[in-house]
C-alpha cells in the first residue's frame, strides 16, 4: 500500500517561498494566480493494514514526525 | 571551586561542536567533554550544550530529525529536573522540536541564509545564562542561519512576555527593537528565550564565535561567564 501525506503551513503562517513562487508566475504574466502556499509530500509505502488501524497510525506518524503542529498542518489519503 | 562540567553534544551535521568546546575548555578553563548523540549518557555534566550545525542536513526541518536521537530521552529528563541546557542556532531549532522550549523556526523573511554580526539586547538578566550581562545591555553576536524566523501563536507569544521569557532580542546598536534590526522576521525581534524554569536557554546567534577580542567581540563570552557564576553561587 501507498500513503501519500501533505504537509503544509497553517493558514495563519506566512509562507514566503510560497509568495515568492507567486511572485515569479505573476512576473511570468500568469495574471490569474491568486496565491501559492508551498508544502511538502510524502509517498509511504507500508504493509496492507487494515483501514482501522491506517486511520490510526498515520494521523499519528504525520503529527509525531512529518509535520511540526506548532507552524504545520497536512492530510492524507491511500493513493494504491 | 572545582571545574564545571560542560558536555557538549555531537550529531552528525554538527559544526560548532568544535568552537564552543573550544570555549569552554581553552577560554573558560572548565572541564569539557564531547557526547555522541546515539549514547545514553550525560556524563555527569553540569551544563549540556547543543552546538549550531545543520543536524542530519537539516533535512525534514532544522532540528528535527536530532529531536529522534538517543540522547535525547536523557537529555529530556536532565532537563525536566532543573538541568542547564543551552541550545545555540540548531540547538535552538532542536529544543523547539522537543517541545523544551515553545514556538517554532520558518525560513527567513527574505529567504536568504544569514551570516552576520547582529546586536542583541538582553531582556531579562535574572537568567543563569545572562547574571553576568545587565538588563538593556547591547551585546555584538554573529548569526549564521536560514530557518532562524521564530514564530509562536499570538497567545503563546502573551504568555512568553507576561513570564519574562524572552531573554535577547534583535536590536540596532543603540538597543532600539527596530523592523530594520530584526533581520529573520522573527515575532517580537526574538532572538532568544528561556523556559518558564529559567533553565533552558536556545538562543540563534552564536556566543561561542564572540567569544574572544580576537575574533572581533567577546560579548558572547557573558553567557558562558553568567553559567559557571550561577553554580559558584549557588
Amino acid at each position: 500500500m501507498r500513503i501519500r501525506v501533505l504537509v503544509s503551513y497553517k493558514d495563519s503562517v506566512l509562507d514566503p517561498q510560497g509568495q515568492t513562487v507567486r511572485n515569479a508566475l505573476l512576473t511570468m504574466d500568469y495574471n490569474f494566480v491568486k496565491n501559492v502556499r508551498q508544502g511538502k509530500v510524502f509517498e509511504i509505502e507500508i504493509e496492507d493494514l487494515s483501514d482501522e488501524k491506517i486511520k490510526q497510525v498515520i494521523p499519528e506518524l504525520a503529527d509525531k514526525v512529518l509535520a511540526n503542529p506548532i507552524i504545520e498542518k497536512f492530510t492524507w489519503e491511500i493513493i494504491e | 571551586m572545582s571545574k564545571l562540567r560542560f558536555g557538549v553534544v555531537v550529531f552528525p551535521g554538527s559544526n560548532c561542536d568544535h568552537d564552543t568546546f573550544h570555549v569552554l575548555k581553552d577560554v573558560c578553563g572548565q572541564n569539557t567533554f564531547y557526547l555522541w548523540h546515539k549514547d545514553h549518557d550525560l556524563n555527569n555534566a553540569d551544563c549540556v550544550i547543543l552546538p549550531g550545525g545543520f543536524s542530519y542536513g537539516d533535512y525534514l526541518r532544522s532540528g528535527a530529525i536530532a529531536k529522534f536521537s538517543p540522547l535525547m530521552k536523557e537529555l529530556q529528563e536532565f532537563a525536566h529536573e532543573g538541568g542547564l541546557v543551552l541550545g545555540i542556532c540548531n540547538g535552538f531549532q532542536m529544543l523547539l522540536e522537543l517541545g523544551l522550549l515553545p514556538g517554532a523556526m520558518l525560513r527567513n523573511k527574505n529567504l536568504k541564509f544569514l551570516c552576520e554580526h547582529v546586536h542583541l539586547k538582553i531582556e531579562n538578566d535574572q537568567t543563569p545564562f545572562t547574571n553576568q550581562g545587565q538588563k538593556n545591555r547591547v551585546l555584538r553576536i554573529p548569526i549564521a542561519h536560514f530557518d532562524g524566523n521564530y514564530y509562536a501563536s499570538p497567545d503563546i507569544i502573551e504568555d512568553i512576555i507576561a513570564n519574562g521569557q524572552i531573554v535577547f532580542r534583535y536590536a540596532d546598536r543603540e538597543g532600539q527593537i527596530t523592523e530594520v534590526a530584526n533581520v529573520n522576521g522573527s515575532v517580537e525581534n526574538i532572538a532568544g528565550l528561556v523556559n518558564k524554569q529559567r533553565n533552558v536557554l536556545g538562543m540563534m546567534p552564536h556566543p561561542e564565535r564572540a567569544s574572544e577580542s580576537l575574533l572581533g567581540s567577546d560579548d558572547g563570552r557573558i553567557i558562558f561567564k553568567s553559567i559557571i557564576h550561577h553554580f559558584t553561587n549557588s
